[in-house]
């Protein structure tokens, strides 16, 4: 059998190794790398060791920030309210630590999240702009153009802009990420729009369908899959923008966090916040690929 | 021939289901159709054949509604045809039926359209049920007609191309159109299919009489299903400066139906094919206008040329 082949067949299990292959290589050169690096040097920070990371994520996920308090000489108020889970459960306040602790993990993850969630829907309704525009020419002239100038301008560029019109709460990042995602999405939908058949619009208006029926029963069903496609595609921007927002100036946020760790070169956080990331972005593609392919059966059939 | 009274004119316009006044129809600088004349019989079954580029589709698309004169007139029950609507159904070569319905969905969605506004199922659910199970029989009494019920519940693109044309037609059927517009519908289907589908689409014809003009670039196609054959053609002697097609033949094709697929094998139907394909389709053989053979008795003659 030619390994090189055009046409070569592969076994099912020979398919998987050779799919794995990369990813073990890496993790094994990683490996390899840190424990030299943490045999001359025990207190090395650059490399982690992945039991260095897994302390440093138990405390991100299981260990709530208690706040501090110091005196006016600068020195550590000792405090007698427990830290750790086994800590409160051990002196009966285990229900009012998960109450009103901040568990880092899950509060970067929730702030990241409601930006997502939030500028999503925006994203969402550029579907409709595109769809309009698509259709009806009055949009078209009024908004092809506009939205094509829009496309163009670097979005990164206008955070400056954003942070200064809107402050540095939440409405510059969720303006970042729509001013950089909509428009795609908007001529995206546009392009599909005007892809369909004009046969079909004729057909619709001769089976008595008026303009909005053409529009959501004819058009919008049909290019629904390729743009909820196109969305997925673009989830890896809005990650991006969000991240570069956070990194300017949020309280909490999965990429605040990065940036901020990065002060004390805390690699063991940053490295599995990555990944956590990379993971949470992979799963919502995943089911939303899954979805797709259950839900419009008419086009992979 | 020439000598009607006004009243008499009237009458006889009344009897024209469609018709076309002097229709031109440019594409930017260049001249498609150029003056055609067309009155059309209810219950006639027109079959138009020309060379390709000739304006056949442009003609079909006038009467549709998807398109309109530069100059002159299109029109139905003698008004102006100012928008695609339901008494005019029409089945494309292509991309007749939605990718995003099944077969039965694909049927009964002109039924839904006309009887449902769009938030119908939110706002009179009960009604949308009730209404919904009766377009359903109503739908699958059509597939069983187009002998697709066993496919119902498929998606086109699960279909032969036959299957999906005959889809096409009872979704355009269903509507009890008054003229049902076909453009090359069997252009794609291989032989045996497509002679299949001639036959099925004369039966459904003699069951309902509606008006059909059927466009298709196979003159034995045409010869042997219409009642009335029309041949458009850019090629004819055109004074200096003169572009765009005419209508050089309109003739009524003599055969009875319902008709047998072996006419098409006789002496006649040859000889009609072969004589039609010399006057009408040879690039070579340019007629004056006056000598078109207009034969039909709706044809447009005209004495003079204007």
């Amino acid at each position: 059998m030619k390994l090189f082949g055009l046409r070569t067949k592969f076994s099912r299990p020979a398919a998987l190794a050779l799919s794995t292959i990369l990813f073990g290589l890496t993790l094994w050169i990683y490996g390899d790398y840190s424990s030299d690096r943490h045999a001359e040097n025990p207190r090395d920070k650059l490399m982690p060791t992945a039991g260095q990371m897994l302390t440093s994520m138990g405390k991100a996920i299981f260990r709530p920030n208690v706040i501090k308090e110091y005196d006016d000489d600068g020195e550590l108020i000792p405090s007698n309210e427990p830290e750790t889970l086994r800590e409160a459960y051990e002196q009966g306040k285990l229900w009012n630590m998960l109450k009103n602790g901040e568990w880092q993990l899950w509060e970067d993850t929730m702030a990241t999240g409601y930006r997502v969630f939030i500028a999503m829907i925006f994203i969402l309704f550029g579907i409709f702009v595109g769809l309009y525009m698509g259709l009806f020419p009055v949009f078209d002239h009024l908004l092809y153009r506009f939205v094509l100038f829009f496309d163009k301008i670097p979005a990164l560029a206008l955070l400056p802009i954003l942070f200064i019109v809107f402050g540095l709460g939440e409405t510059a990042k969720i303006a970042l990420i729509v001013i950089g995602v909509a428009p795609t999405i908007i001529l995206d939908t546009y392009l599909r729009v005007k892809e369909i058949p004009n046969e079909h619009l004729t057909k619709g208006m001769t089976l008595r369908a008026n303009s909005q029926e053409i529009v959501y029963k004819i058009v919008l069903p049909q290019i629904m899959p390729k743009v909820l496609d196109t969305i997925r595609l673009n989830f890896k921007a809005v990650i991006l923008f969000l991240i570069a927002g956070e990194a300017l100036a949020a309280e909490a946020g999965l990429g605040y966090r990065i940036f901020v760790v990065r002060r004390y070169m805390d690699m063991a956080t940053i490295i599995p916040y990555v990944l956590w990331i990379s993971l949470l972005a992979f799963l919502i593609d995943y089911f939303l690929r899954k979805w797709i392919q259950k839900k419009y059966v008419w086009l992979h059939q | 021939m020439y000598g009607f009274t006004s009243d008499q004119m009237k009458n006889e316009e009344k009897n024209y289901i469609l018709s076309l006044e002097r229709a031109f129809q440019n594409y930017g600088e260049k001249n498609i159709l150029n003056g055609i004349n067309l009155k059309i019989r209810p219950g006639e079954f027109v079959t138009v054949v020309g060379p390709t580029g000739c304006g056949k589709s442009t003609t079909l698309r006038l009467f549709l509604g998807s398109e309109f004169p530069t100059s002159g007139k299109a029109l139905y029950e003698n008004r102006d045809i100012t928008n695609c609507d339901r008494n005019r159904g029409v089945v494309f070569q292509k991309y007749s039926i939605f990718p995003h319905k099944t077969v039965r969905e694909n049927v009964m969605f002109g039924l839904e359209l006309e009887t449902f506004g769009l938030f119908e199922p939110i706002l009179n659910p009960f009604n949308f049920r009730r209404k919904r199970k009766e377009f359903v029989e109503e739908a699958d009494q059509y597939l069983e007609r187009v002998r697709l019920l066993e496919h119902a519940d498929k998606y086109p693109n699960q279909l032969s191309g036959g299957q999906r044309q005959r889809t096409a037609i009872a979704q355009a059927m269903i509507m009890k159109p008054k003229i049902l517009l076909m453009d090359e519908p069997f252009g794609a289907l291989d032989e045996g299919t497509r002679e299949e589908m001639q036959v099925f689409t004369l039966e459904q014809w003699e069951e309902h009489r509606q008006t059909v003009i059927f466009i298709t670039h196979s003159l034995e196609e045409a010869i042997f299903m219409g009642s009335r054959l029309i041949v458009v053609s850019q090629f004819y002697k055109k004074e200096n400066g003169e572009e765009g097609s005419k209508i050089v033949k309109d003739v009524s094709i003599p055969w009875m139906h319902p008709r047998s697929t072996e006419i098409k094998g006789t002496k006649e139907f040859v000889q009609l094919t072969e004589e039609i394909k010399y006057e009408g389709l040879d690039p070579n053989y340019l007629q004056e206008i006056g000598d078109f053979d207009l034969s039909h008795k709706d044809s447009v003659k005209k004495l003079s040329k204007m």
